[in-house]
């Protein structure tokens, strides 16, 4: 067979990488360590081939959604100052091959984790595929500010899949650590638009910031931040929880809460003076205050395992 | 007589996709062959309910319903 030449070859070839970029594989990790919680929390014990096989499945799944993610937002990728080098807008790849990656990947995803635990978990993932890819990306993204707090069902959905991966079936405990994600998003991303200051502006994407301005985005930061006490309380206290659990909830939401009061007594100048030093700061919080609450759940889960609690 | 040409930064790019494609795919095989190994040696169901008559599997389902 002979060589393509040169010239009839495409500007830029994408490299291997350039499509793992598209997989957004820092979601993936995240989706990687909550799915791992919950399939390893859940009472029924897993073979440790078929778990890896499910949380394997389960992020390429989510990677599959942020293919089909990029495919479909990237006019305003393009426009955003933290989006704008992800592969499709900078022409690194063509958006018809981020949808044949993204379609491709969601059927294998969902049909082999069908097969390597159950029908249920791989109809779940499906779901959560679809919520992320259509419901949140193609519908609610560019239509309401709460598109984020809506949005963030798809993140939350992992730790729930592992659970129903290792069980066939889902119970209090899975929904309660899926809501600790729910609840956990909005601020997350709220507060990330706080200091991303232009860039959802410019892209006409109606975050809440945009559309009912900064001094709301503030008091709504609060309120969830509020709202994710009961939540991280409740997990500690169900038959997942423990003594680590309990300690990290108390400790992380003590923090938690006091960042969003510190934020919400804040204005434009006084954020402007420091160049949002708060904002950023419970941003990179938020992100520790996650890994915390599921890596004390797999605490726990090792001391009950080991008769310890 | 075959003209040796420098290798362009296109190939470096292909052969890295090629490469990374190919190991995935090996990849794959690998956790395939691995979950058939792990499905078989624990004795999962190998066989299901076709229109055939099976005694045994009569058996099993009376039983599983008890």
């Amino acid at each position: 067979m002979a060589d393509l030449p040169l010239s009839a070859a495409r500007e830029y070839e994408p490299t291997f990488g350039d499509y793992v970029a598209l997989l957004k594989p820092r979601v993936m990790s995240l989706v990687v360590f909550t799915a791992l919680a919950g399939l390893l929390c859940a009472p029924v014990p897993v073979h440790p081939f078929v778990g890896f096989a499910a949380v394997l499945f389960i992020a390429v799944g989510a990677g599959a959604a942020g293919a089909l993610n990029m495919w479909w937002d990237a006019d305003i990728d393009a426009v955003m100052r933290r989006t704008s080098g992800r592969p499709i807008p900078s022409g690194r790849v063509e958006p018809g091959e981020a949808l044949a990656i993204g379609v491709g990947l969601a059927g294998l995803s969902v049909v082999m984790l069908a097969l390597a635990t159950n029908v249920f978990a791989g109809a779940f993932l499906a779901f959560t595929i679809f919520f992320y890819a259509v419901v949140y990306t193609m519908w609610l993204k560019r239509w309401t500010p709460q598109n984020i707090v809506i949005g963030g069902a798809a993140g939350a959905f992992p730790p729930m899949i592992g659970w129903a991966a290792a069980t066939g079936s889902v119970s209090v405990a899975p929904v309660l650590m899926f809501a600790l994600i729910f609840v956990w998003t909005p601020p997350h991303f709220w507060s990330l638009a706080l200091f991303m200051r232009s860039d959802y502006d410019d892209a006409g994407v109606p975050m809440l910031t945009v559309t009912h301005g900064r001094r709301t985005t503030r008091r709504h930061i609060l309120a969830y931040a509020l709202a994710l006490v009961p939540v991280a309380l409740g997990l500690a206290l169900s038959p997942v929880g423990g003594p680590a659990t309990l300690t990290v909830a108390l400790a992380m939401n003590l923090w938690f809460v006091r960042g969003a009061l510190r934020i919400v007594r804040r204005d434009e100048a006084a954020a402007e003076a420091d160049r949002y030093a708060v904002e950023k700061a419970f941003f990179r919080f938020s992100l520790y205050y996650l890994f915390a609450h599921f890596l004390a759940l797999l605490v726990d889960a090792a001391l009950r395992a080991g008769g310890l609690a | 007589m075959t003209v040796l040409r420098p290798t362009h930064d296109l190939h470096r790019r292909r052969f890295s996709r090629n490469l990374g494609v190919g190991l995935t795919l090996a990849f794959f095989v690998a956790v395939i062959f691995g979950l058939t190994v792990v499905k078989v040696s624990r004795g999962d169901p190998m066989q299901a309910f076709n229109h055939v008559v099976r005694p045994e599997m009569e058996k099993a389902a009376a039983e599983a319903s008890k």
